[in-house]
């Protein structure tokens, strides 16, 4: 379990104020332009050192994304763009940074626009945080007051950041489609290459951060990389926010060392599963775009980026939705389905028309109305969208059906056996467990 | 220049090349939907799916990904990339699979049949047989304007259409709404498309969501006559493509000619079709007690005959319409000339240009592809989008690299381009001619400054003192030298410039265009020329093809054949010289133009000395030798242009106005046409639209 003394976010709760007064004495803003005298260099290879490993969900060296930032102006302004777009279903790690540690987030932008060469960073937010909106304007507006930030601030450097309020699309939160909405364009994510790091927003060389990737940064510079990289298993290193929904006894937001295993997490933090461990029946460990990973497997595997993908799922944005044997396993992915399909921008053919023929074959599978070889037709239509789209979209709607084909084969086809012994045409009827 | 191995075939492209390129350099053909060389990449259909060795595990859009971006061997070997591997079958299929479960399967009755990607596609790249067991999806038709007929149910959403209009056409009235499988291409409220060049969406759309709606159900691509010519509705000559069956002309589709139209058409070069077939002059016909009434061609010609003997010479005149070939304008000029009339014009709008000012003064020197090179485009007097709306993408194309300066004098008008609204009239032109408006500053810095000419300026009474002071702002602003020419006229009839060429213009002392419909002469032959009203008075000769203003003033109608109908030389506004070839034969009774002149030269005594269209054309090649150099443009010796400014000439104040004030309407043909005026009354807001 992770020392309290080791906690990056310790206004997690709301339990104190989120504003400037409270937040200063929590420790945020503290030697920040001594931190920014040490050079933009310096503030990369420590991120670098750190091991960071990027929070959105593909654990993408924070430091080294910083790295591909030219290191001269060509004349373009460099942004840092930060993705607060969270709409991972299950995930909600970067709302409790936006309403109760903003100042963080803050602190965090200005050191990495720093290390990036950027005077402007942009904050695009979930359509729906309207709440989270208000309460991160309202401490942009405090620090500008103060002027920790802005264009004549104490720290020296200019700098500015702006809240930016999305629709509501699950696709702005790609980061070339986030990029395009921030633009005032439908979002829809762009081709690749150019990368973002070359031409990114309005052109210009541009990274996109999660919100808790560049809200960790301040306390990493402070505290020193070793540090950081002291907590955790080799290769995955540091601390991060778990949100644990689900059949739990507790569900929770908790800030936990990475690698731990997932029955200390949940017995620690989660009061345990409900109904006991032999109720478990299966983990989606990183939001509804991992593969779900059967209890077995998952009980005593730590849970950091190359265990779960060694498990052939992910740790994606550490939103763990713990199933028990009560939940229906098909219908669950098929709402995933239905919400792939939902969220698909439909710019690219193989998503467009893949997550509506996915989503109604395994609705039909949930009721059971369906023959068993098309379960081998649907892993085949999931592998002809998987790696085939311009974005991870239709990588994330096939993963999960395959996940679920791939350990709960004989689900799908008890189901379909149940519904044709069943004479009448009324989908079976299952037992609450 | 970079290596690249595709297919075990090594090739050397350009680094900028994407891979699709690249492929096609190799000789690899690559499947594609959404690609199209001249819009914008948008890589949403994953058609073109190739596998990079050594790269991501997964296949990469060829038409994408540049060949620069992709890294090399460990030794330095060129990158490998393959388009036969089981990796790209499998990613093929599987894209052609998606496309055609929500495709409907209406090929039967759907008009793209036996010329459609998609179709041509699956049997190439796809399977025999589809494993979708849902229902498909269905969407509502929509109304976007009365040529484009829409099927939405066959839409694959590669989008052509969407960036066509916004980066080709300019107007922001197409695009997608809804997401996912839920997406539509619509014009928001169903209104329609506000384009002139809205047809070539038609040939974009690879599937048959977007189909012509006159063509609709008419003919199957297979069973038409496909004629390579070139189009007259402007003096660009786009190069067309005439598809008949039987005597019928079916539809006009657009060729590809790099230095004249790329591969676009306006509306009215595509649509005109439907006024070949109305209105048409199908007899002769003669003046009897005020009314006209069918004849024989003996007869008619009799009649003509008979007057032109008893006319005086300095009383016979000639005026030469908009559409006419060279061949037979030339035929005409050398009857008049052999009856001793000097009464001719080719410029029946009273434009001011005139050869004898030298070739550069009339030509669109810098040539339409030469638009890609300027970086500064002064407009006087014309509206570029309606009086050649191929030319003006052009200026939009060049407008949308960049670092490109318009300003436009005449009237204030829409172009698709941000452009400096600079004045009204000659004032402003002057002005940009002294130096003292800031906009000849920007010419002046311009490397490769363009001033455009349009008739609205040229054809006035002081007509020829503004080409002078035109003339004398290029040759200011350094628009006008040895290695470029920035002076161009730009033309709005098919026949001027080869009537220009052909010496066309009334001789020492003789009566202009206006002048001889004023009544300057008793007997006036009018060779398709229906945009100049005559006065009571003369007897007039229409040899035409339509029922218009001309035909409706005649005493003695000879039915002509139009621009489908006849092979004939035309000289576009940069001086291209080009042929037309024949699709169909002329209707009824109507004869080739210059096989009338023919006939009447004998019976007036006078007999012209060629039999048929090659004798005449060996004799019209030996007094204009440049007409035989076809598809060339031949440059024009530009001391002429600086010989026109020192012309001088008191101009008028008031301001200048386009001579297209309707893009619809400019022509016998085109008054012919109902699509033409339907196309009119939307354009003027009168009829009411679906949404309304």
């Amino acid at each position: 379990m992770l020392n309290d003394r080791d906690r990056i976010f310790t206004n997690l709760y709301g339990f104190h104020s989120p504003g400037l007064k409270e937040a200063l004495k929590r420790g945020n803003w503290d030697g920040t332009k001594f931190l920014l005298e040490r050079g933009r260099d310096w503030i990369i290879n420590e991120m670098k050192a750190s091991g960071l490993r990027g929070r959105g969900g593909a654990g993408f060296s924070t430091g080294l994304k910083w790295s591909f930032m030219p290191k001269q102006s060509d004349g373009r302004p460099h942004y840092l763009v930060v993705n607060a777009d969270e709409s991972e279903p299950g995930t909600c790690k970067d709302r409790e940074i936006l309403r109760h540690d903003p100042h963080l987030l803050i602190e965090g932008c200005m050191l990495a626009s720093f290390a990036m060469g950027a005077h402007a960073a942009y904050v695009y937010l979930r359509g729906e945080y309207i709440a989270e909106r208000i309460a991160l304007q309202k401490a942009v507006d405090e620090a500008y007051e103060a002027k920790l930030v802005g264009k004549d601030n104490v720290h020296g450097y200019p700098f500015d950041i702006y809240v930016h309020h999305g629709a509501g699309a699950y696709i702005c939160g790609e980061e070339t489609a986030l990029l395009e909405s921030l633009e005032g364009k439908k979002g829809m994510p762009r081709l690749k290459p150019p990368f973002p790091a070359n031409m990114g927003l309005y052109g210009c060389p541009t990274t996109v951060n999660n919100v808790e990737s560049i809200a960790v940064a301040g306390t990493i510079l402070r505290r020193g990389a070793a540090w950081f990289s002291g907590i955790g298993r080799p290769n995955n290193v540091g601390t991060k926010l778990f949100c644990v929904s689900g059949h739990v006894n507790k569900p929770c937001n908790v800030e936990e060392a990475m690698g731990l295993t997932f029955r200390e997490l949940i017995e620690t933090h989660c009061g345990g599963i409900r109904g006991g461990w032999d109720n478990l029946l299966a983990v989606i460990p990183g939001g509804v775009s991992v593969p779900m990973v059967p209890a077995d497997q998952i009980i005593d595997a730590p849970m950091d980026f190359d265990t779960l993908r060694g498990l052939r799922s992910g740790l994606g944005t550490a939103a763990v939705m713990v199933m028990d044997k009560s939940t229906d396993v098909v219908r669950a992915i098929a709402r995933i389905s239905y919400f792939y399909k939902h969220e698909s921008c439909g710019q690219c053919t193989p998503c467009r028309e893949g997550t509506g023929w996915m989503w109604r074959v395994i609705s039909r599978m949930a009721e059971g109305r369906a023959q068993k070889r098309e379960i081998d037709l649907l892993l085949d239509v999931t592998t002809r969208v998987e790696g085939h789209t311009i974005c991870a979209l239709g990588d994330a709607a096939a993963w999960p059906i395959q996940g679920l084909i791939r350990h709960f084969r004989h689900e799908i086809e008890k189901r379909i056996d149940d519904y044709a012994a069943n004479p009448h045409s009324d989908p079976v009827l299952v037992a609450a467990e | 220049m970079a290596k690249i191995i595709v297919d075990d075939v090594e090739v050397e492209v350009p680094g900028e090349y994407t891979l699709l390129q690249a492929c096609e350099a190799a000789g690899v053909e690559v499947p594609r939907f959404c690609f199209h060389e001249r819009l914008s990449i948008a890589g949403n259909c994953r058609m073109c799916l190739v596998e990079v060795k050594g790269g991501p595990p997964k296949p990469t859009a060829s038409c994408a990904m540049n060949v620069r971006d992709l890294r090399p061997g460990p030794n330095g070997e060129p990158p490998v990339i393959s388009t036969r591997s089981p990796m790209v079958k499998k990613a093929r299929e599987g894209v052609m699979e998606f496309l055609l479960i929500n495709h409907p399967l209406d090929c039967p009755i759907c008009d793209q049949g036996g010329e459609c990607d998609l179709q041509d596609q699956a049997m190439a790249y796809g399977v025999d047989s589809s494993r979708f067991a849902e229902n498909k999806r269905a969407v509502e038709n929509k109304y976007i304007g009365p040529l484009v007929r829409t099927s939405m149910n066959r839409c694959i959403h590669c989008t052509r259409c969407v960036r066509f209009v916004t980066e080709v056409a300019g107007v922001p009235d197409l695009g997608a709404i809804g997401r996912g499988e839920d997406m539509e291409i619509t014009t928001y409220l169903e209104k329609a498309m506000r384009s002139e060049l809205q047809g070539n969406v038609i040939d974009l759309c690879p599937v048959g969501a977007l189909t012509s709606k006159p063509y609709m159900f008419k003919a199957r691509p297979w069973e038409l006559l496909k004629t390579e010519t070139v189009d007259v509705m402007d003096a660009l000559g786009s190069a067309i493509r005439v598809d008949a069956r039987g005597r019928e002309v079916m539809r006009v589709l657009p060729r590809i000619n790099e230095a004249v139209n790329e591969e676009w058409i306006s509306d009215k070069s595509r649509f005109i079709w439907d006024g070949l077939k109305t209105q048409r002059l199908d007899r002769p016909y003669v003046r009897e007690n005020g009314r006209l009434r069918p004849a024989s061609w003996q007869e008619a010609l009799g009649v003509v005959a008979a007057r032109v003997r008893s006319t005086a010479p300095n009383r016979l005149g000639a005026i030469v319409g908009d559409l006419a070939a060279a061949e037979e304008s030339f035929a005409l000029k050398s009857l008049l000339s052999r009856l001793g009339s000097i009464n001719i014009d080719g410029r029946q709008d009273g434009t001011a240009l005139d050869p004898i000012l030298g070739r550069a003064t009339y030509l669109f020197n810098t040539t339409i592809a030469g638009i890609h090179e300027a970086d500064a485009i002064l407009l006087v007097g014309t509206n570029p989008r309606r009086e050649a709306a191929v030319l003006n993408a052009r200026i939009r194309e060049r407008w949308r690299l960049g670092n490109l300066k318009v300003g436009l004098i005449g009237e204030p008008a829409d172009l698709t381009y941000t452009h400096e609204y600079l004045g009204a009239g000659s004032d402003t032109l002057a002005a940009i001619a002294d130096g003292t408006h800031s906009f000849a500053d920007v010419l002046k810095q311009a490397e490769r400054p363009l001033v455009i000419i349009g008739q609205g300026a040229l054809s006035r009474r002081d007509g020829l003192a503004v080409l002078s002071l035109a003339a004398r702002a290029a040759v200011a602003v350094g628009a006008v030298k040895d290695d470029w020419n920035g002076f161009s006229v730009l033309h709005t009839a098919a026949s001027r410039v080869g009537s220009l060429d052909l010496g066309l213009v009334p001789g020492e002392g003789g009566l202009n265009a206006a002048e001889q419909a004023a009544g300057g002469v008793d007997t006036l032959f009018l060779l398709g020329a229906d945009e100049i009203k005559v006065a009571d008075g003369p007897f007039v000769v229409y040899i035409g093809t339509h029922g218009d203003q001309g035909a409706h003033r005649a005493d003695v109608i000879l039915p002509g054949a139009a621009y489908t109908e006849k092979s004939g030389l035309y000289v576009n506004t940069e001086g291209r010289v080009q042929i037309a070839n024949r699709a169909v034969f002329p209707p009824g009774e109507a004869r080739e133009d210059w096989a009338i002149i023919r006939a009447l030269s004998e019976l007036v005594g006078h007999k012209l000395p060629f039999d048929n269209i090659a004798q005449l054309r060996q004799s019209l090649f030996v007094s204009h030798p440049h007409l035989a150099r076809i598809d060339t443009v031949e440059p024009a010796d530009h001391t002429a242009i600086e010989r026109l400014a020192a012309l001088g000439g008191a101009t008028d104040k008031t301001g200048f106005e386009t001579p297209v004030v309707d893009f619809y309407l400019t022509n016998p043909i085109a008054r012919a046409s109902a699509i033409m005026a339907e196309c009119s009354a939307l354009a003027l807001g009168v009829s009411r639209q679906a949404a309304e």
